[in-house]
């Protein structure tokens, strides 16, 4: 079996299950954020009063943070009150960071596990071996009033990666040039399990951006094996129970598909959607009014670590501005601590709190009519960040960097060490 | 469950959730409220020229991107009769069950329906009528364990019926 079916079969007793096959799974982790109010509204109509198992459930608040309307400030005071309520411990304040990046932090993303959330990007938890997956807030709702759901088992696609990254290009111009071989819909419904030697020398966060992007052509689950690396990581950060789940050798995929990234170009996926991908090449000179690095998929640590390499003692162009996000507090106190926001301050970022900021155009950096923005986050669908007539590039942070520099889309290769 | 019938509005492919419902207003959870912002940035259109009642015919991958349940809900509220795409993003596609939205899954469908057709629904034996040509076209039913969340009306009243009324 593959891992997805191996979870599944475990998490709904059963020796074996197949793809396409309906089961009942119990879940181990029930993450909302804001959405968490939808969810408690529809678990209130059910008619239950207890949710099934306050330790399970995950509630972090970063869509909104801090609130940018009396709406979302009613909203939070409201969820604040029922964690209390119903005795949910694990709640994480505007003071915390992104969900995806905080259920890795504090030990929740993890080997073996059935982790529900009701983001799309909650496809990021595969990065640790998670059969993680997002829905909507009533799916959520029956988690809390039951502990399970149901779930198709789906068929796996393997995606072997191999060549050593050339200097300048990183996890996302890989997942990116994959999402715009294959298409938006390439892996709708599918698992998918990150192989290959390319996969094995990256490091957790870039991991997680091949797991959280995955979702960005329809995956449903996107595993990275564990390894030492994973375990390193999880073993000090929990304090819950997992357990590694590898395929088996002889399990059956619907598909494998294999790439060289040794001569990869860094990737830019153009307006309006995710699969439209261009190598730099096509794209570069495109003026910026906005570059963005942040969100889920891509405001970890090495993420800043790059892009302070490339804005070291220069300056954003003066036609530009640049907002650097990132992912969670504990990222940026460390980014405080190697002197990175020092750097981006000075070369003129404005730095947010830890949270999705602009990245769903809800909060903090909307653009306006006719703006171009570069971003490292992970949509580019129309009016997405603001204004229907702004147009948004995806591109690696390094990418972001390089471009906020120049006041263009800029090839970051040149910047550091590359062709 | 009844046939539905209704006038079709046709949609291409890979309609994304931020363009069936912004992201500005996700700080709004009210159903009703949610409804007055259908399409609203994108296709400002449907707001004036849509009814309730009307079915919504899809290309490739409906509903893709975030897992907002608002993009199901105010197309839910809105009264639309059902939406029939040749592909769904799966997120949408139980978004859409647990609210109790018709769903239907057809591929080729945008070949045989324009807009303005009158079209009508079987759910259970998997057929589609368009009025207009009197051609019928077929689809595979929902599987039987998500048919049955359907005919309760949605995910809520299922579980409502299975863990609240059903206990003495």
């Amino acid at each position: 079996m593959t891992i997805a079916e191996k979870i599944l079969a475990k998490a709904s007793g059963k020796k074996e299950v197949n793809p396409g096959e309906i089961v009942i799974a119990k879940v181990d982790v029930a993450m909302s954020h804001e959405n968490g109010r939808m969810v408690k509204k529809a678990f209130e109509k059910i008619g239950i009063k207890k949710v099934w198992d306050p330790e399970k459930i995950v509630i972090i608040f970063d869509h909104r943070i801090p609130a940018e309307s009396e709406k979302t400030a009613n909203l939070h005071k409201e969820m604040r009150e029922f964690v209390r309520e119903q005795g949910i411990v694990n709640f994480f304040d505007i003071n915390t960071g992104i969900c995806h990046q905080v259920l890795a932090e504090k030990g929740f993303s993890r080997p073996g596990i059935v982790l529900i959330g009701t983001d799309s990007h909650t496809t990021t938890a595969g990065a640790f071996g998670a059969f993680s997956t997002g829905v909507g807030a009533t799916d959520m709702a029956g988690v809390w009033a039951t502990g399970e759901i149901w779930l198709r088992v789906p068929s796996t696609i393997k995606i072997v990666i191999n060549g050593k990254l050339p200097p300048g290009v990183s996890a996302k111009d890989v997942i990116l040039y994959i999402i715009g071989q294959k298409g938006i819909d390439g892996a709708d419904y599918r698992s998918v399990e990150f192989h290959g030697e390319t996969v094995r020398e990256m490091s957790i966060a870039s991991r997680m951006v091949l797991s959280n992007l995955s979702m960005e052509m329809g995956a449903k689950v996107a595993f990275v094996p564990p390894d030492e690396k994973t375990l390193e990581y999880v073993k000090a950060r929990t304090r819950y129970p997992y357990e590694v789940v590898l395929p088996d050798e002889d399990a059956e995929y619907e598909d494998v598909w294999e790439f060289d990234v040794s001569n990869l170009s860094p990737q830019i996926a153009c307006p309006h959607t995710v699969d439209n991908v261009k190598p730099i090449e096509e794209v570069e000179g495109i003026e910026v009014h906005q570059a963005v690095i942040g969100s889920c998929t891509n405001g970890r640590l090495e993420d800043l670590r790059v892009a302070a390499e490339i804005l070291k003692g220069r300056k954003v162009h003066k036609n530009t501005r640049l907002l650097v996000i990132p992912a969670s507090w504990e990222i940026y106190k460390q980014a405080m601590k190697e002197g990175i926001l020092e750097v981006l301050i000075d070369a003129g970022a404005v730095i947010l709190n830890p949270g999705c900021g602009p990245c769903v155009g809800a909060h903090e950096g909307i653009l306006g009519k006719g703006e171009v923005a570069i971003s490292s986050t992970n949509r580019n669908f129309r009016g997405r960040m603001g204004s229907p007539e702004s147009l948004i590039y995806l591109g690696s942070p390094a990418t972001v960097a390089a471009s906020a520099v120049e006041g263009k889309i800029t090839d970051p290769r040149k910047y550091l060490g590359g062709k | 469950m009844e046939k539905i019938r209704g006038r079709v509005w046709k949609f291409g492919d890979k309609i994304d959730t931020d363009v069936i419902y912004p992201g500005r207003y996700l700080k709004i959870t009210d159903p009703e409220e949610t409804a007055k912002h259908c399409f609203e940035t994108v296709y400002p259109w449907f707001m004036e020229k849509a009814k309730p009642g009307d079915i919504i015919v899809a290309g490739k991958f409906f509903g893709c991107g975030s897992s907002r349940e608002q993009a199901a809900t105010c197309l839910k509220y809105f009264g639309i009769g059902a939406i029939v795409a040749e592909s769904f993003a799966r997120i949408y596609y139980r978004n859409a069950i647990n609210l109790g939205l018709p769903i239907v899954v057809c591929p080729g469908i945008t070949r045989h329906v324009e807009e303005g057709d009158i079209i009508e629904i079987d759910m259970e034996k998997g057929v589609i009528k368009n009025e207009r040509t009197g051609e019928e076209i077929t689809f595979t039913p929902l599987p039987d364990f998500v048919l049955d969340i359907f005919r309760k009306g949605g995910l809520i009243p299922y579980l409502r019926e299975k863990l609240v009324d059903k206990t003495p």
